[in-house]
C-alpha cells in the first residue's frame, strides 16, 4: 500500500491520520464541553497572581 | 490539484539564498514578532487577565502557541536525519506524539494538572509533585534533576538550530552556534521567558505552512506519493553495511524484530521519547496557564493536526532525502551528509529547495527553536529559583531579592552550559540527547505525576522511593549498561576498562524500559507499606476533579504540612 511494502509502515501511516482524526473529532464534540470550568474560582485568581509575579521576576 | 502542479516548477526555481530577500523577511519576521508581543502586553496588565485575555482570543491561535511550544529543531532537525538512516519506522513515533502526546497528555493530564495545579498554588512541575506529596524533599530532587539534566535537552534544539545556519551560510558550527544562542538569549531577554500567546501562534503558524509545503515539494522531487515510496524501497540494496547488520532492511520497512536497531528505534525513540512527553516538565507546566478545560478540549483538535504535520513531514522528508541524493549525486543521505545525522535535513533543505524556501524554513527553525528554549529556560530559572533556592535553601522563607538574584544566576549559569554543551557534543547528537533527557524524565517523575493526579493511596515515601529509585537505575544504566551512551560518558571504560558491563541485548535497551517498571511497582508497593495519606489534604488536592464532588474552602498554601 502507498508503494510500501511492509505492514508495519504504511499501518504506522495510517495510525497517525487516525490519531490526529480523533484528535479532531474528539475537539470537535467537544468544543464547548467544560464551559463551567471556565469559572475562576478564588485558587485560579491566586494562582495567576503569583505566576504573574514569577515571571515578573524572571 | 492541476494548477497546483503548474505552479511547482516555478516555486521550485532558484537554489540560492538571495541576501536580500533573506534580510527583508527576517526584518518583517522581526517586526511582526515585536508587534505581537507589545500588543499581548499591553491587554495583559493584572493578574487576572493572565488568565482571562485568552477568553476572546481565537482557539486557533491558542491551540497553536501550544504546539509550538512543543515541537523544535531537536524533532525536525535530528529525529528527521535520524529517519533519513532508519527510514519510515519512525511514524510510529510521530503516533505517539499524536495519541499519548496530544490526546492523553491534554484529555487525561491536562485539565487534572490544572485544577490541581491552581488548587496547591503550583507554578513549577517540581512544585506541584512536592505539595502534592507534601514533601520539600520532592520538590528540591525534582528541580535538581530538571535544572542539571534540561540543559542537555535545551543544548540540542540548540544545537539542531546551528546545523542549518551552518549548512545555509557555510560558516563553521561553532559560529554558528554562538550566532544562533545570541539570537535565541535577545529573543528571551526583549520578550521574557514565557513565550507571548500571540508570537507563539505566529511561530507556529510559520512552522505549519513550512512544512506542508516542504512535503508538497519534497513529493514533487522524488516523484510523488506512491512514487517516491517505490523509488525509496528499490534503495534497499544500497543501505550502508554498518545498518544491515544491525539490522535494517530498507527505509521502507521496520528493521528485523528484535536486532539491536529494533531495540534502538522502539525502546529509545518512539517509547523514550513518544511516552517520556507526558513527564516534560515544561509542557506539565504549560497545562495550568490554560484558560479552562474548555480550551483543552479545542486544543487538542488544532493539536492533533500541527503535530501531524510536524514530526510526521519531518520524519517522511528525512527518508525521502535518499531518494533525492541518490538521483542527484549516487549517494544516500548520510554518506551526502558526510556520516553527521544532524546535517542531512539542513543539507537537503539547501541543496533541494529553492532560495525563499530556505528563508522560509529557516524562520520555520528559528521559531521552533525560540518558543521551547524560552520555556526551557523559564523550567530551568524556576528549577534553581523556587524549588532548590526557596524552598531548599530558605525553607520556603524570605522569598524576595534573593530569589530574584539566584533565578537569574541559575538561567544566566544554565545558558552557558547549554552553549557549551552545543559546542562540545559530537555530530549526529540531537535526537539521542533528547531522547535521553526524555527517557530519564519518565522514569524519575512519570509514576508519582500520574500516582499524584489519579491515585489517592499513593504516599510522600512511595513517592519518593520511586522518583531516586528510578532516576538512580536509569542513571546507571546510561553510564554502565546502554553501549551508546556509556562509550560516551566514558565513566564505564575508566572504571572498568570496558566500554560496558552489559551484553546484547541489554546494550542497546533504553533505561526506559528496565527503570519505568521498576520506579513504577517501587512507588507502589512503598505506598501500600506506608500510611494512607491525610484524607483532608487529598480532597484539597483534587477538589473539582477527582471524587471529591464539591470544593472545600481553600487553605492557605502554607498550612500543608511539608
Amino acid at each position: 500500500m502507498f508503494g510500501i511494502p511492509d505492514p508495519a509502515i504504511w499501518l504506522a501511516m495510517i495510525c497517525c491520520i487516525i490519531g490526529a482524526l480523533i484528535c479532531t473529532v474528539y475537539g470537535a464534540m467537544h468544543w464547548n464541553s467544560d464551559s463551567d470550568s471556565a469559572v475562576l474560582e478564588p485558587d485560579d485568581v491566586k494562582w495567576a497572581e503569583e505566576e504573574k509575579k514569577i515571571d515578573g521576576e524572571l | 490539484m492541476t494548477a497546483l502542479m503548474g505552479v511547482l516548477p516555478l516555486l521550485l526555481a532558484g537554489t540560492a539564498v538571495n541576501m536580500k530577500v533573506l534580510t527583508l523577511v527576517t526584518v518583517l519576521y522581526v517586526l511582526a514578532i515585536g508587534y505581537l508581543g507589545f500588543r499581548s502586553y499591553k491587554t495583559t496588565k493584572t493578574s487576572t487577565d493572565y488568565l482571562l485575555a485568552g477568553r476572546n482570543i481565537h482557539p486557533y491561535v491558542m491551540a497553536i502557541s501550544y504546539g509550538a511550544t512543543f515541537i523544535s529543531t531537536s524533532a525536525i532537525i535530528g529525529f528527521g536525519g535520524v529517519a533519513a538512516n532508519l527510514g519510515l519506522g519512525l511514524l510510529w513515533l510521530t503516533f505517539l506524539n499524536i495519541f499519548v502526546g496530544i490526546f492523553i497528555a491534554f484529555v487525561l493530564f491536562g485539565k487534572r494538572t490544572r485544577r490541581m495545579g491552581h488548587n496547591l498554588d503550583a507554578h513549577t512541575f517540581a512544585e506541584f509533585l512536592g505539595r502534592r506529596f507534601q514533601s520539600r524533599f520532592i520538590q528540591m530532587f525534582a528541580g535538581a534533576v530538571i535544572f542539571i539534566l534540561m540543559p542537555l535537552y535545551a543544548a540540542a534544539v540548540l544545537r539542531g538550530g546551528a546545523e542549518f545556519i551552518k549548512a545555509t551560510f557555510a560558516v563553521d558550527l561553532g559560529v554558528a552556534t554562538f550566532v544562533f544562542a545570541l539570537i535565541v538569549a535577545a529573543y528571551v531577554v526583549a520578550g521574557g521567558l514565557r513565550g507571548v500567546m500571540f508570537t507563539d501562534a505566529l511561530q507556529g503558524s510559520i512552522m505549519f505552512v513550512g512544512m506542508l509545503l516542504l512535503l508538497v515539494m519534497t513529493y514533487a522531487k522524488v516523484g510523488g506519493f506512491t512514487g517516491g515510496h517505490e523509488a525509496l524501497t528499490a534503495l534497499a540494496p544500497q543501505m550502508p553495511e554498518d545498518l544491515q547488520k544491525g539490522g535494517m532492511i530498507g527505509w521502507t520497512a521496520m528493521p528485523k524484530l528484535a536486532s539491536p536497531i529494533w531495540y534502538s528505534l522502539v525502546t529509545t525513540i518512539i517509547l523514550g521519547v513518544g511516552i517520556g512527553v507526558i513527564a516534560q516538565p515544561q509542557l506539565a507546566v504549560r497545562f495550568m496557564t490554560v484558560k479552562s478545560g474548555r480550551e483543552l478540549n479545542r486544543a487538542v483538535l488544532v493539536g492533533g493536526i500541527f503535530i501531524l504535520a510536524m514530526t510526521g513531514i519531518a520524519f517522511i522528508v528525512g527518508a525521502l532525502s535518499n531518494v533525492y541524493f541518490w538521483n542527484l549525486e549516487g549517494k544516500i543521505a548520510i554518506d551526502a551528509a558526510a556520516g553527521n545525522v544532524d546535517q542531512v535535513i539542513p543539507l537537503y533543505i539547501n541543496s533541494a529547495m529553492p532560495g525563499w524556501f530556505v528563508v522560509i524554513f529557516m524562520l520555520t527553525l528559528l521559531s521552533a527553536a525560540m518558543s521551547t528554549m524560552s520555556s526551557q529556560f523559564h523550567t530551568m530559572g524556576t528549577a534553581i529559583g523556587r524549588d532548590l533556592f526557596e524552598e531548599g535553601i530558605r525553607k520556603g522563607r524570605d522569598k524576595g531579592v534573593q530569589s530574584i538574584l539566584v533565578t537569574r544566576i541559575g538561567i544566566i549559569v544554565a545558558f552557558a552550559v547549554t552553549l557549551a554543551l552545543a559546542l562540545w557534543m559530537p555530530g549526529s547528537i540531537v535526537a539521542a540527547a533528547t531522547a535521553v533527557f526524555f527517557g530519564v524524565a519518565a522514569v524519575a517523575f512519570l509514576p508519582a505525576y500520574i500516582g499524584g493526579l489519579f491515585c489517592r493511596r499513593i504516599t510522600r515515601a512511595g513517592a519518593i522511593a520511586g522518583m531516586t529509585s528510578g532516576f538512580a537505575l536509569a542513571i546507571l544504566w546510561l553510564a554502565f549498561i546502554h553501549a551508546k551512551n556509556a562509550g560516551f560518558l566514558g565513566i564505564c571504560q575508566l572504571l572498568f576498562k570496558k566500554a560496558t558491563l552489559g551484553t546484547l541485548p541489554w546494550t542497546v535497551i533504553d533505561p526506559l524500559v528496565v527503570a519505568l517498571p521498576i520506579s513504577t511497582l517501587v512507588t507502589i508497593v512503598v505506598s501500600l507499606m506506608t500510611k494512607a495519606p491525610d484524607a483532608a489534604h487529598l480532597d484539597r488536592c483534587m477538589a473539582g476533579v477527582g471524587r471529591c464532588k464539591s470544593a472545600p474552602a481553600p487553605l492557605p498554601v502554607e498550612a500543608g504540612a511539608r
